[in-house]
């Protein structure tokens, strides 16, 4: 211990911040790493679910990761997966009773999908690839992080399916009446999960053209 | 063709590099091989290059569509005249349906091509004519009131997603006709089926349902004459109704050696036996249909000639095609009977073999794999 404090870097240094901004887009957890890609299809067809669905992975992510990096060097390393999952599903726990609590309606549309946090690869992955090796204030930006890349997709594939597929963003019709009596008519496609795996390909397609780091020498 | 040469020649330079134009090279070279043969010599080693190349090889296809196009858009004026209770002369249908169905291909054509030639000078490659063949496929596979702006929508998404991704013409998985088919029928299902859009500007007192719609709710007795679903007397698709239309197309491209007859046949075998096998089991009026109907009715046929046989989404080897085609026909007959939400089997199943195919190859070349070497090991024993 003596060591660390010697060195001691301050909280927002460019290497802890770089924990947040990575997973914005280099190492995005969706797009690059393609894990979460579940819940992405399934709570993304109208935007309210989809930004409760980010919060919740938010909190319980930068959570768990702070209290599994306070215990990373107790836990015996062949039940980690074990604690963690208890940790995780502590935390899910938690969650899903606050949003039965305050946001109901969202909470019944989420239905299991606030449930299966606890499965949400990026949760454990971070865990076990983050966490159990660093100490809880990188452990808690690199939580934050990824659930921030996490959300940014999903708001952006929940926006896109909510406009052409309801006409409306967060249940206000945006689509002026005009339009529908001119002929136009919502896309169905939009509202069923194909079409946010497509949707998700094409911004992996974007963030390809723009990024290219990205893309694979052959 | 001396001028039309000359005038090529003459403009050839601004769309080469570094030519005034030379952003629309693409387009240039696509209208180019369009009316003359390339030019192109292979000039080491030994090699036969055959004169039908990939352009001829489409207008062939095309040229097998246009008796089923004739008459799809006859009887789009026939059924239009016939649901408001009128009987004009021939040229008068014709006419309407023409104006029906014109602008239809002209919004495939446009849309499909132009996102074509921009792929193509992205990619720095020649514009593909896999694309003549589908633009002129979704007309044919839609109602004929179907929105302009949907079929532009369902185009592009066909192009781009059903091709371009993969990498263009004779890269793509499903067939690109079919997805823009697929894309409308789920995204605008108000538009794409029901009783109502079968019809160009049908009387709402008039009954519109199609055949398989009849079917579908039990209503056998209002099912045509088999003799009218034959010739294609029926509302439907604009270019699926006539059997006899398709089968002549089916004939020249089966003469040409286009499509594979394989596939073909086995289609309509699968069909066959499916509806065979309903017969027997006959558990409901559906079952008890002959089973022969399914093969002229809907876009059986159509998906059989024209959407089976595109020899880029087919299974590749020879015995897988049995397995492939014969599937195709079971699943559509299948889906037909038992799915109550979809009145046509035909579009999905042909869309989940298009996926399935290339396992289907995979099995089959192991197989082969596996027993030529049992006998190498029975040679090598003795």
């Amino acid at each position: 211990m003596s060591t660390e404090n010697k060195a001691k870097e301050p909280l927002f240094s460019t290497k802890n911040l770089k924990l947040i901004t990575k997973q914005l887009n280099l190492s995005n957890p969706i797009t690059v790493q393609v894990l979460g890609i579940c819940s992405a299809l399934a709570v993304t067809a109208k935007l309210m679910p989809a930004i409760v669905m980010s919060i919740s992975v938010l909190v319980v992510l930068a959570a768990s990761n702070v209290v599994i990096a306070l215990l990373r060097k107790g836990i015996p390393p062949r039940i980690r997966i074990i604690v963690q999952l208890v940790v995780i599903a502590t935390m899910v726990i938690l969650v899903d009773q606050v949003l039965k609590a305050f946001v109901y309606d969202v909470s019944k549309q989420l239905s299991v999908f606030v449930g299966l946090i606890i499965t949400n690869c990026i949760i454990m992955g971070r865990l076990e690839a983050f966490a159990m090796s660093n100490k809880p204030w990188p452990a808690f930006l690199d939580g934050i992080g990824n659930a921030l890349g996490y959300g940014v997709i999903l708001v952006m594939i929940a926006f896109l399916r909510e406009l052409f597929g309801s006409g409306t963003l967060l249940d206000f019709r945006i689509i002026p009446q005009g339009f529908y009596d001119f002929g136009y008519v919502n896309n169905g496609l939009m509202i069923l999960p194909p079409m946010a795996l497509i949707t998700v390909g094409v911004i992996i397609w974007v963030q390809r053209y723009y990024t290219r780091e990205l893309i694979e020498e052959n | 063709m001396k001028v039309l040469r000359d005038l090529l020649d003459k403009q050839k330079p601004h769309f080469e590099k570094g030519g005034k134009y030379e952003k629309f090279h693409a387009m240039f070279d696509a209208m180019e091989t369009l009316f003359f043969v390339p030019a192109k010599v292979t000039e080491k080693g030994a090699h036969i290059r055959d004169a039908i190349d990939m352009k001829r090889t489409m207008i062939v296809v095309v040229i097998a569509l246009i008796p089923a196009l004739l008459f799809g858009i006859w009887n789009v004026g026939y059924q239009h005249f016939l649901s408001v209770g009128e009987s004009p002369d021939f040229w008068t249908m014709f006419w309407y349906g023409f104006l029906k169905v014109l602008p239809l291909l002209i919004v495939s054509y446009g849309v499909g091509l132009g996102l074509e030639i921009i792929f193509a000078q992205i990619r720095g490659h020649e514009v593909n004519e896999g694309f003549f063949v589908s633009a002129m496929l979704i007309p044919l596979i839609v109602p004929p009131d179907v929105p302009l702006w949907q079929l532009a929508l369902a185009v592009a998404f066909a192009v781009v997603f059903g091709k371009e991704v993969f990498g263009g013409t004779g890269m793509n998985i499903v067939n690109p006709a079919l997805l823009a088919r697929a894309f409308l029928f789920f995204a605008y299902p108000a538009d794409m089926s029901g009783d109502k859009v079968w019809i160009a500007e049908k009387l709402d007192s008039f009954s519109g349902a199609t055949p398989l719609g009849n079917a579908l709710v039990g209503n056998f007795k209002d099912l045509p004459s088999a003799y009218d679903m034959f010739m294609g007397f029926i509302p439907g698709s604009i270019g699926e109704t006539s059997t006899l239309m398709i089968l002549i197309g089916g004939a020249l491209l089966l003469i040409t050696g286009i499509a594979n007859w394989r596939v073909m046949f086995t289609v309509f075998a699968g069909g066959l036996v499916m509806g065979y096998l309903f017969n027997l089991w006959g558990a409901n009026d559906y079952m008890n249909l002959p089973a022969w109907n399914h093969l002229i009715m809907g876009g059986f046929a159509f998906g059989a000639v024209y959407m089976a046989t595109d020899p880029v989404t087919a299974t590749q080897t020879t015995r897988g095609m049995y397995y492939y085609g014969f599937l195709i026909g079971m699943i559509a007959v299948m889906i037909r009977v038992f799915n109550p939400a979809y009145p046509e089997g035909m579009m999905l199943a042909i869309l989940l073999m298009n996926v399935f195919a290339p396992l289907i190859d995979h099995y089959v070349i192991e197989a082969n794999i596996k027993k030529r070497l049992k006998r190498l090991k029975a040679v090598s024993a003795n």
